[in-house]
C-alpha cells in the first residue's frame, strides 16, 4: 500500500457567512496525479490554500505523511515538502527568470544571513550548487536559453512554466498545481501533459492539481476530486466521472 | 576580459576619490567640507531607508525616530559629564547617565544597537499590517518617540536638546562608515538573502509559498535598517554638534525618502549618487531662499521656495519616470559607454539632417 | 473640577470633534474609492482657511461671499490635485502614488509659504461668532456651538447625496469594486472627482471654521489636525463616513478630556492620536465600523 502523502478530515472553511469549502476528505497516495475538478467558483483554490497554510481551515484537518500540519505556516509547509504554483502567475517581477527559480532553492541554501553577507565558502558552494541545480531545472523545460531575462519578459505560457519550475526547485515530494493549463492551446495543453507524467517520473512526485481543461484532467489523472459549492460531489476515476450524474449537471447545469 | 577592465575602473575610481577626500579634508573650508561630510551621513541614510523600501518592499515612514534613538543615545555616551552638567541647566540630568561617558566607536554601536531594538520592538507587532498602514504606524511611532523625547528632560533634556557634541564624525569618521555600510548591503543583497528580500517585495504570498520566512525577512530588514539609521542619525548629531527633537520630524524622513526615490528604490548605486547630489543641491539651492540680487532689481528672499522645488522635483519623477534615476538597475561603467554612445549617435544625426545613414 | 468647567471641556471636545470629523471625512471618502491616503488633504483644509482670509482681507468681501469663495476654490483646487498627482498614478504601486501624496503635501505648504509667508496671521472672527453666551456660570463662545451644528448639517446633506442620489451610489459602487463600476458604465473618473470635489469641500469648512475657533493661520496649520484626521478616520473604520465621524469626535473628546483631567500629561497631547491610531491597527486594523478587505489568492 502506497505511503498517503496528502489527506485532509473534515475540512471546513468559512468566510464570514459563506461556507467556500465543505467537508473536504481528500487522500492523495505517493505518486498519484489527483486532480481537482468543478466549476467557477467551486472552492478549489480555497482549498490548495487551506492546505498549503494560507488559511487556517475553520475546522478540520490537514495532514502530511501521517503528520498534522493544520495551521502551520505556509513557508515551514514548503520546507516539509509542499510546493505550489498559483492560478494568477505570481512571479518575482523584478527579478530574472534564474532569479526566480533560485528563491526556490533558497531553503536548501540556509545558511543564515551571515554567511550569505560574507560569502564565506560554505555558502558559496551551496550558491554553486543551487545555481547548477536551477539551470538544469530551466533546461528541463526549455528555458535555459532565457535565464538572464526579466521574468515578465516571457510570453505567458513560458511563465506559467517558470512557475512550475520554481516550486520544483524547493524539492518538494508533492507539487500542487493550480490551473497549470489555463490560457493553453491544445498543442500546448498536450505538452504540458507530457511534462506532468516527465516530472512525476523524474523527480518522484506526487501531483495534485486543479484543472479547467477536461483533456488534460482526464488524461493525466489517476483519480479527481469534484467540488461544487464546496460540497465534494463526486470522487473517483476519469472514466466514472465522466459518466457521473451529479457532475455534468453541476456543471451543464440541470434542464 | 570585459569583466577585469570595469573592475579595475572601480578600482581607479575609488582609489581616486579616496585621495579625494584627503585633499578635501586638508583644504577645503569648514563650510564646504560639511557639506561633503553630510553628504556621506545622507548616503548612509538613504542605504537605509532603500534597504527597506526598495529591497524588502516595506513603506516605512518612522526613519527619523530611530535616527532620534541613535543620536541621542550616541550622545548621552559620548558626552563628558561637564558638558552635561552645562546642558541640564533647567532639569539636572538622571544621575547615572551622568557619569558614563565611553569613547566615540563603542557610543555609536550603541546607538545603533539601541536603534535596532527599537526597531525591532515595532516591528514585531507593525509588520504585519499593510502598505498604507504600515506606513501611518510607522510614522505614529516616530512622532511618538519624538514626544517622548520631548518631555523626557531628565533623560534627554527636552526641548532644550543637547549642545556642544564632540565633534567625531571626521570626514574619514563619516566616509569609512558609509563605505561600510554600502558593502555590508550589497554584499547580502547579492545572495539567496538579498533574493529572498526581494521576492518578499514582488510577491509575499509567492515567496512565503516558496519556503521564505516572510516576517523574518521582514524583521531581520527592518531591525538592520533601524541600525543603520540610528548609525546615521549619531553621525550626523556629532556633526552638527547640536541635537534636539525638532530635527528629527517627518521632514527629516521625507528627505531621505526623497534621495531613495530620486536614486530609483532598489538601486544602491542609485541611492549613494542621489545622496550626494541632492546633499549639494540642497546647500547650492540655499540661496534661493535668499534674497537675490539680479542685475536690475533684488527680490526679497523667497523661503520655502527650495522645498518647493525638491518636492516637485520629487512629484516629477513620481509621475514620470517612478523608476527614479536608476530605473532600479546598479551603475555599471558600461552604462557609461552605452551612454556615452548614445550621444555621440544624437550628435551624428544632429549633423546630418538630411538622409543621415540609419544607426 | 467644577461642573461648569466640565461642560465647557466638553463643549470643546463636541466642536474640536466636529472639526476633525469634518475633515476626516474627506480622507476616508478618497481612501474608500482610491486606497489611497491623501497626505495632502491637511494641507487642503490649510488653503481652505487662506482662501477666506484673503477673501476678505484682500477683496473685501464680507465674510459668506469668502465663505463661498473658499469653498469653490478649495474644491477645484482638490479636483485638480487629483487629476495631476494622483490619477496618472492609478496603476503604479501603492508605494509611489503615496509618495507623490507626502511630495505634493510638502510642494502646497511650502508654496503657501511662498505666497503667503511664514508669519501667523490674526483672523478677524465675525462679530456674531466671536460672542460669548452665557449658560448659567458657563460661558461658551458661540462659534462652539455653531461649529457641531453646522457639521451635523453637512453630514446630513452628504449622507443624503451618498444614500439617495445616483452619483452617491455610483461612488459606493466605486469604493466596493472599481472594475465591477467601470462595467457598469459608471463613469469612475468623474466620480473620482466628485469625491476629491466633496472632500475638499468639507475641509475647508473645516478649515474656515478652525480659522473662527482658533483664529491664527500659519501655512504649517494643516500638517497636525490633517495627520490626527486622518488616524480619526482610521480609528473609525477607513473607508466609512460614519467611521471618520466617530472617529473625528472620539479623537476630539479624548484629546480635550485627558487634557483636562490630566493636565500633567498635557506635554503628550500630540502622542495620544498616534498611540490610539497604534493600538487600533493591532487590535483591529479595519477600524471600529471598518469592514474586512480580503485578498484574492
Amino acid at each position: 500500500m502506497s505511503e498517503i502523502m496528502l489527506s485532509t478530515h473534515g475540512v471546513v472553511m468559512k468566510f464570514g457567512g459563506l461556507t467556500a469549502v465543505s467537508d473536504l476528505n481528500i487522500e492523495i497516495a505517493k505518486n498519484e496525479i489527483v486532480g481537482l475538478i468543478g466549476p467557477n467558483g467551486a472552492g478549489k483554490t480555497t482549498a490548495f490554500n487551506v492546505i498549503t497554510g494560507m488559511y487556517n481551515p475553520t475546522s478540520g484537518t490537514v495532514s502530511y505523511r501521517e503528520k498534522n500540519i493544520t495551521g502551520y505556516k505556509p513557508h515551514s509547509i514548503t520546507e516539509l515538502g509542499i510546493a505550489r504554483t498559483f492560478q494568477n502567475i505570481r512571479l518575482f517581477k523584478e527579478l530574472t527568470v534564474l532569479e526566480n527559480v533560485l528563491v526556490g532553492c533558497h531553503i536548501g541554501i540556509g545558511t543564515g544571513i551571515f554567511g550569505a553577507t560574507l560569502h564565506l565558502p560554505a555558502y558559496r558552494k551551496k550558491e554553486a550548487e543551487a545555481r547548477a541545480f536551477a539551470m538544469d531545472l530551466l533546461s528541463q523545460v526549455g528555458l535555459e536559453s532565457v535565464a538572464r531575462e526579466k521574468a515578465t519578459s516571457l510570453p505567458y505560457g513560458k511563465q506559467r512554466r517558470l512557475e512550475i519550475v520554481r516550486a520544483l526547485a524547493a524539492r518538494p515530494t508533492t507539487l500542487l498545481l493550480d490551473e497549470p493549463a489555463a490560457g493553453m492551446n491544445p498543442q500546448e495543453s498536450r505538452e504540458l501533459m507530457d511534462l506532468i507524467h516527465r516530472l512525476r517520473d523524474e523527480f518522484d512526485l506526487t501531483i495534485f492539481l486543479i484543472e479547467h481543461h477536461m483533456q488534460v484532467v482526464m488524461g493525466v489523472c489517476d483519480h479527481m476530486y469534484v467540488l461544487d459549492y464546496g460540497v465534494t460531489i463526486a470522487h473517483g476515476d476519469p472514466a466514472s466521472i465522466q459518466k457521473n450524474q451529479k457532475v455534468i449537471e453541476a456543471y451543464l447545469g440541470v434542464e | 576580459m570585459k569583466l577585469t577592465k570595469n573592475y579595475r575602473y572601480s578600482i581607479v575610481a575609488l582609489v581616486a576619490f579616496a585621495i579625494f577626500l584627503v585633499l578635501a579634508n586638508s583644504f577645503f573650508d569648514a563650510f564646504t567640507l560639511r557639506v561633503l561630510n553630510l553628504c556621506a551621513i545622507y548616503v548612509i541614510l538613504a542605504l537605509s531607508l532603500n534597504l527597506l523600501n526598495g529591497f524588502t518592499g516595506l513603506f516605512s515612514l518612522g526613519h527619523s525616530g530611530f535616527m532620534a534613538v541613535g543620536a541621542y543615545v550616541c550622545a548621552l555616551l559620548t558626552m563628558p559629564p561637564e558638558l552635561k552638567e552645562m546642558n541640564y541647566f533647567l532639569v539636572p540630568i538622571v544621575p547615572f547617565l551622568k557619569n558614563l561617558t565611553l569613547p566615540f566607536i563603542p557610543a555609536l554601536l550603541l546607538g545603533g544597537l539601541a536603534a535596532a531594538f527599537v526597531g525591532f520592538l515595532i516591528g514585531a507587532p507593525v509588520l504585519r499590517l499593510k502598505d498604507d498602514y504600515l506606513a501611518i504606524a510607522t510614522l505614529g511611532f516616530s512622532e511618538i518617540i519624538r514626544v517622548l523625547i520631548t518631555n523626557a528632560q531628565t533623560i534627554t533634556n527636552g526641548a532644550q536638546g543637547l549642545k556642544g557634541l564632540p565633534r567625531f564624525a571626521t570626514t574619514y569618521a563619516v566616509w569609512i562608515t558609509a563605505g561600510l555600510v554600502t558593502l555590508f548591503m550589497a554584499l547580502p543583497l547579492r545572495s539567496s538573502y538579498g533574493r529572498a528580500m526581494k521576492a518578499v517585495r514582488d510577491d509575499e504570498l509567492a515567496a512565503e509559498a516558496m519556503g521564505v520566512n516572510v516576517f523574518k525577512v521582514k524583521v531581520t530588514s527592518f531591525t538592520v535598517s533601524s541600525f543603520i539609521a540610528g548609525v546615521g542619525g549619531a553621525l550626523l548629531g556629532h556633526m552638527i554638534t547640536t541635537i534636539d527633537p525638532k530635527m528629527f520630524t517627518f521632514l527629516l524622513t521625507f528627505n531621505i525618502l526623497l534621495i531613495v526615490v530620486l536614486g530609483g528604490t532598489g538601486s544602491i548605486s542609485g541611492s549613494v549618487i542621489a545622496a550626494i547630489v541632492v546633499t549639494i543641491l540642497m546647500e547650492a539651492l540655499r540661496f534661493l531662499d535668499e534674497p537675490m540680487n539680479f542685475i536690475f532689481f533684488r527680490t526679497e528672499g523667497l523661503p520655502g521656495l527650495r522645498m518647493v522645488v525638491f518636492s516637485l522635483m520629487l512629484m516629477i519623477v513620481v509621475i514620470f519616470r517612478q523608476r527614479g534615476l536608476m530605473g532600479g538597475k546598479e551603475f555599471s561603467w558600461d552604462m557609461l559607454r552605452e551612454a556615452g554612445a548614445a550621444l555621440a549617435r544624437l550628435g551624428k544625426k544632429i549633423r546630418l539632417p538630411k538622409g543621415g545613414r540609419n544607426v | 473640577m467644577t461642573l461648569a468647567l466640565f461642560l465647557q471641556h466638553i463643549a470643546n471636545a463636541l466642536s474640536l470633534g466636529s472639526l476633525y470629523a469634518l475633515i476626516a471625512i474627506g480622507y476616508t471618502m478618497v481612501y474608500g474609492i482610491l486606497r489611497l491616503i491623501n497626505f495632502a488633504h491637511g494641507d487642503v483644509f490649510m488653503l481652505g482657511a487662506y482662501v477666506a482670509f484673503y477673501g476678505t482681507a484682500l477683496l473685501a468681501l464680507p465674510w459668506w461671499a469668502s465663505l463661498i469663495l473658499a469653498i469653490l476654490c478649495t474644491s477645484l483646487f482638490g479636483i485638480g490635485l487629483e487629476k495631476v498627482a494622483y490619477r496618472p498614478l492609478r496603476d503604479s504601486p501603492k508605494i509611489s502614488i503615496m509618495i507623490s501624496a507626502i511630495g505634493a503635501s510638502y510642494l502646497i505648504e511650502n508654496l503657501a509659504v511662498l505666497l503667503f509667508g511664514g508669519r501667523p496671521k490674526g483672523v478677524v472672527v465675525p462679530e456674531l461668532l466671536g460672542r460669548v453666551v452665557a449658560f448659567g456660570s458657563v460661558s461658551i463662545v458661540v462659534v462652539s456651538l455653531v461649529i457641531p451644528v453646522f457639521t451635523f448639517i453637512l453630514l446630513a446633506i452628504l449622507l443624503w447625496i451618498v444614500h439617495k442620489t445616483k452619483t452617491g451610489m455610483a461612488m459606493r459602487a466605486v469604493s466596493t469594486d472599481v472594475e465591477a463600476a467601470r462595467l457598469m458604465a459608471v463613469d469612475v473618473n468623474g466620480i473620482v472627482s466628485f469625491t476629491f470635489g466633496i472632500g475638499s469641500l468639507l475641509a475647508a469648512f473645516g478649515g474656515i471654521l478652525w480659522a473662527f475657533k482658533y483664529p491664527q493661520l500659519n501655512p504649517l496649520m494643516g500638517v497636525l489636525p490633517g495627520l490626527k484626521c486622518f488616524i480619526a478616520a482610521v480609528i473609525g473604520g477607513i473607508g466609512s463616513i460614519g467611521g471618520a465621524v466617530l472617529g473625528g469626535f472620539l479623537l476630539g473628546i479624548i484629546e480635550i478630556l485627558t487634557v483636562a483631567l490630566l493636565p500633567t500629561l498635557s506635554g503628550y497631547r500630540d502622542a495620544f492620536a498616534f498611540v490610539l491610531l497604534i493600538v487600533v491597527l493591532l487590535v483591529k486594523p479595519t477600524g471600529l465600523l471598518g469592514k474586512r478587505q480580503a485578498e484574492k489568492v
